[in-house]
């Protein structure tokens, strides 16, 4: 089944921008996910939640194409993308806010916002809109981002995603290691870069977050999918019982 | 007078292995690799000047137009196509691809032009001297060290304001993290390559004007390097300039005790600040 | 059977230790049913043989990747020749003499280059070779730079006739080669050898676990040094001259090696010895094409490296993994399948 454009063909539903079926994910002879199955419409903020090491930024690695997978099992657009280079997915317009931050050490701030635009994609971001939505960064933009406060990082770390003009956004573990006031902030701008249109996946340890951002809510459990529903409707005992396998 | 000679000389000698130095610390800065075969490929471009300056007449610093996108290419396509797939965690593949690399050059460059020395005919140039004062220096020698000043400069310039640059610097911090940026990590590395052995041809001229070279001196111009690289400290390259300056000097001054101590005295005096000062004199890298 | 048990030996190994055992002995005999020319060869294989096994100890099991181990070749050659002809040593002593100085030397040599990391470490360990090569070379009394012969009284002194003389070269060297390999096989299956397959395997690990990685490396890299010095003496006894040139070559004791250990299989006991055969039979039937082989040779190091980094004995042994050597800790009565 290539893609599954059989199903999803039909004029019930439109193409998915991201359909992820069956995917087993391998660090060396470790596997970390076992059937997934995934599927995302443009415009939609899902939310990924699970324990740690139930495999969300494995999944999110592999998306990304940093892990390289059978190359049907992840598709974009209907076009199988799972074994392409993680610069060639980029390329079609899927960014990842890596866990950790992880900016480029010897950059400056503004460098390692300019290189998230490396790939030249056109769209509505600039470095303009993004000194616009975290001012702060403008103020720091010629400091080497190791400088910056861990809230900063993480506003650069987004800003640098959104460089690329993504049609798909993946956040993992933003608020990771912040204050609880900073992570306010950082998801107090998320609203203003979904109503671009961007399609999100973001990833959560804090569950009541991620539900009151999602739409849709996909929870992992020991690499494979445990529940899956839409934001609002998920009960707090089929979450616990997805989430801790009780 | 004698001894001041001797330090401006080996200043001036100073700039040909910095230049001799800033390939091989320029791969090391972006993809942590170490060329063995860089010293042969200095010689390499000695004998491609040689070959296309008889060929068209040309003058072997005008031949550098050609030379050094030539060789440019030439490291790109042996990134891409054999280094490349050595990369990774582990050292020893790309340290013995490349040694086998050496080999191959060296033994190449044997077969093609015989083990006779060759020597790179620049002209007048050669013989002109400026008198500074009581001493005198050559002008093919302040050539050689403005250049070698003006490359590592323009290597400056490259990695702190292009996106070229940006892109070695960030492949260099976070491989997989530049990869997302939708930097092909292949290619990066195949330019940095490629400016390696542009200023390895540019010292492969020089080398091929001051001295007479054959296809077995490769191998020191490695060590020259690499020992400049590592007295300068790693990932500077203002330190590596710095660092073949200490070796030049160092060299001409363990000549003027003794003709056989000329080497000698380089090795030494790396050995001796490699014992006191590990990092090297100028250390900007872990 | 129901009991675990863990052994190294397979019927496999122990039948390669019992042959390897013959093929000694029958090599022993060799003066008896070879030919001079012959002679030298397996004399040379020998010793080639064990300067392989050595350089394997070194990159394939400490990690530590020299291209300067001439320093050690060419050194156990001046000492040798400084031993008999300066100090008037016989030359039975001027052996062990050679091989204790040139691990005296390397301490103080490791403590300076250990400071080099990976890579660099190995054109640290070519500086050293190339600061021997550039002292000697001023050593008069040595010929300087040209070098010089050793004297007829110290070959006659080893046995009267050259039959005799070329023989005890060749025990020599055979005995080299058992002792070298014994040693090497022998300190892997200690307890340090296994802290340095350890280490190979994940350096940070290692030391969380208490191995002290700097002193391991280190005793590795004084042991290879002083046997590899040992070789060399052997070797300049078999060459009975001796020059900077040829003391210190890069492409004779260090190219050659490497290519011996890369095409026969880094990081396995059997590898070097594989290599080394393979090597010789080439040289054997190619030597005419002089510089093409060598090219041909580091096409083919390079090609290895690229599709079977294991090298031939990797390509032998699979996936099963077996051993002539026993090494590996196996454990037994889990399931009798696999072996």
């Amino acid at each position: 089944m290539k893609c599954g454009k059989s199903i999803w063909g039909s004029k019930l539903m439109p193409e998915p921008v991201l359909s992820i079926s069956r995917l087993d994910s391998h660090y060396g002879d470790f596997q970390a996910l076992y059937g997934v199955d995934l599927t995302v419409h443009e415009g939609e903020v899902i939310a990924i939640i699970g324990a740690n090491g139930a495999g969300k930024t494995t999944l999110m690695r592999s998306v990304s194409g940093l892990l390289k997978n059978r190359h049907e099992a992840i598709c974009w657009k209907g076009q199988p993308i799972g074994a392409l280079r993680a610069d060639q997915i980029a390329a079609l317009g899927i960014a990842l806010v890596p866990e950790g931050r992880l900016l480029f050490a010897s950059l400056s701030v503004e460098e390692n916002l300019i290189i998230g635009g490396q790939t030249g994609r056109k769209g509505p971001w600039t470095l303009r809109r993004i000194y616009d939505l975290f001012p702060v960064l403008e103020e720091r933009r010629n400091q080497p981002s190791t400088l910056l406060s861990g809230g900063q990082q993480q506003m650069v770390a987004i800003g640098r995603a959104l460089m690329s003009n993504p049609v798909l956004m993946m956040m993992d573990e933003i608020s990771l290691g912040l204050a609880p006031v900073v992570i306010k902030s950082i998801y107090a701008a998320l609203p203003g870069i979904v109503s671009e249109g961007l399609t999100v996946i973001v990833v959560e340890q804090d569950i009541a977050k991620a539900l009151s951002v999602s739409s849709r809510v996909t929870c992992l459990q020991e690499g494979r999918v445990s529940l899956e529903g839409y934001s609002e409707a998920v009960t707090r005992e089929e979450i616990s019982r997805a989430y801790f396998g009780i | 007078m004698d001894w001041v000679n001797a330090i401006v000389q080996g200043t001036l000698l100073g700039g040909l292995y910095a230049l001799f130095a800033a390939g091989l610390s320029l791969i090391f800065g972006v993809m942590r690799l170490v060329n063995i075969a860089h010293g042969d490929l200095i010689v390499l471009s000695a004998y491609v000047t040689l070959t296309i300056s008889a060929a068209l007449g040309l003058n072997p610093l005008l031949s550098l137009v050609l030379v050094v996108p030539l060789m440019a290419l030439l490291g790109y396509l042996m990134q891409r196509l054999i280094l490349n797939r050595t990369m990774g965690e582990d050292i020893l593949p790309p340290l013995l691809v490349t040694f086998g690399l050496s080999v191959i050059i060296q033994n190449a460059l044997l077969v093609g032009y015989s083990a006779d020395p060759q020597k790179l005919n620049a002209g007048a140039i050669e013989t002109a001297a400026v008198p500074f004062g009581p001493i005198t220096v050559g002008v093919m020698p302040l050539i050689v060290f403005v250049t070698a000043v003006v490359v590592i400069a323009a290597l400056q310039w490259i990695f702190y304001r292009t996106a070229l640059g940006r892109a070695f610097r960030a492949t260099s911090d976070r491989q997989d993290i530049a990869q997302l940026m939708g930097l092909n990590r292949a290619h990066v590395f195949g330019m940095a390559m490629a400016l390696s052995l542009a200023v390895t041809a540019v010292a492969g001229v020089f080398l091929g004007i001051r001295t007479s070279f054959d296809p077995a001196v490769g191998g020191s111009r490695l060590i020259f390097g690499f020992e400049a690289v590592i007295i300068g400290g790693l990932g500077n390259l203002w330190g590596t300039l710095c660092g073949g300056v200490i070796l030049g000097i160092a060299q001409t001054v363990g000549a003027k005790i003794h003709p056989g101590y000329q080497i000698l005295a380089g090795h030494l005096v790396f050995l001796l600040i490699l014992a006191v000062r590990p990092r090297g004199l100028f250390p900007r890298m872990d | 059977m129901d009991t675990l048990k863990v052994s190294r030996a397979t019927r496999l190994s122990t039948m390669a230790m019992v042959m390897l055992a013959l093929i000694v002995v029958v090599m022993a005999a060799a003066p008896w049913w070879a030919g001079r020319a012959d002679l030298r060869l397996f004399g040379e294989i020998f010793l080639y043989m064990s300067l392989a096994t050595l350089w394997n100890l070194l990159a394939g099991y400490a990690g530590l990747v020299s291209v300067g181990q001439q320093a050690y070749v060419g050194l156990g050659g001046y000492v040798f020749f400084a031993a008999t002809m300066l100090w008037g040593m016989s030359p039975f002593i001027a052996f062990p003499v050679a091989m204790v100085l040139g691990a005296a030397i390397s301490a103080p040599i490791a403590f300076l280059i250990f400071r080099l990391r990976g890579a660099y470490f190995a054109i640290g360990t070519w500086v050293v070779a190339e600061v021997f090569r550039l002292s000697f070379a001023q050593v008069s009394a040595l010929g300087g730079g040209s070098g010089t012969s050793l004297t007829t009284a110290i070959v006659k002194d080893l046995a009267s006739g050259r039959d005799g003389r070329e023989a005890l070269a060749y025990w020599f060297a055979l005995g080299l080669v058992v002792v070298v390999v014994g040693a090497v096989f022998f300190f892997l299956r200690s307890r340090q050898g296994v802290a340095l397959t350890a280490i190979r395997d994940n350096e940070l690990a290692a030391s969380s676990l208490g191995i002290d990685v700097w002193r391991t490396k280190f005793l590795v890299y004084v042991v290879t040094a002083g046997l590899t010095t040992l070789t060399g003496a052997l070797i300049f006894l078999q060459k009975l001259r001796i020059s900077p040139d040829a003391a210190f070559s890069t492409n004779d004791w260090t190219a050659f090696v490497i290519f011996i250990v890369v095409i026969g299989g880094i990081g396995t006991i059997e590898g070097p010895i594989i290599g080394t055969l393979v090597f010789f039979a080439l040289r054997e039937t190619l030597a005419d094409f002089g510089t093409i082989y060598l090219i041909a040779l580091g096409f083919v190091a390079i090609l290895i490296m690229l599709k079977t980094p294991n090298g031939l004995w990797g390509l032998v042994r699979g996936r099963r993994g077996i051993e002539l050597f026993p090494l590996s800790q196996r454990v037994r009565g889990l399931s009798e399948k696999g072996t």
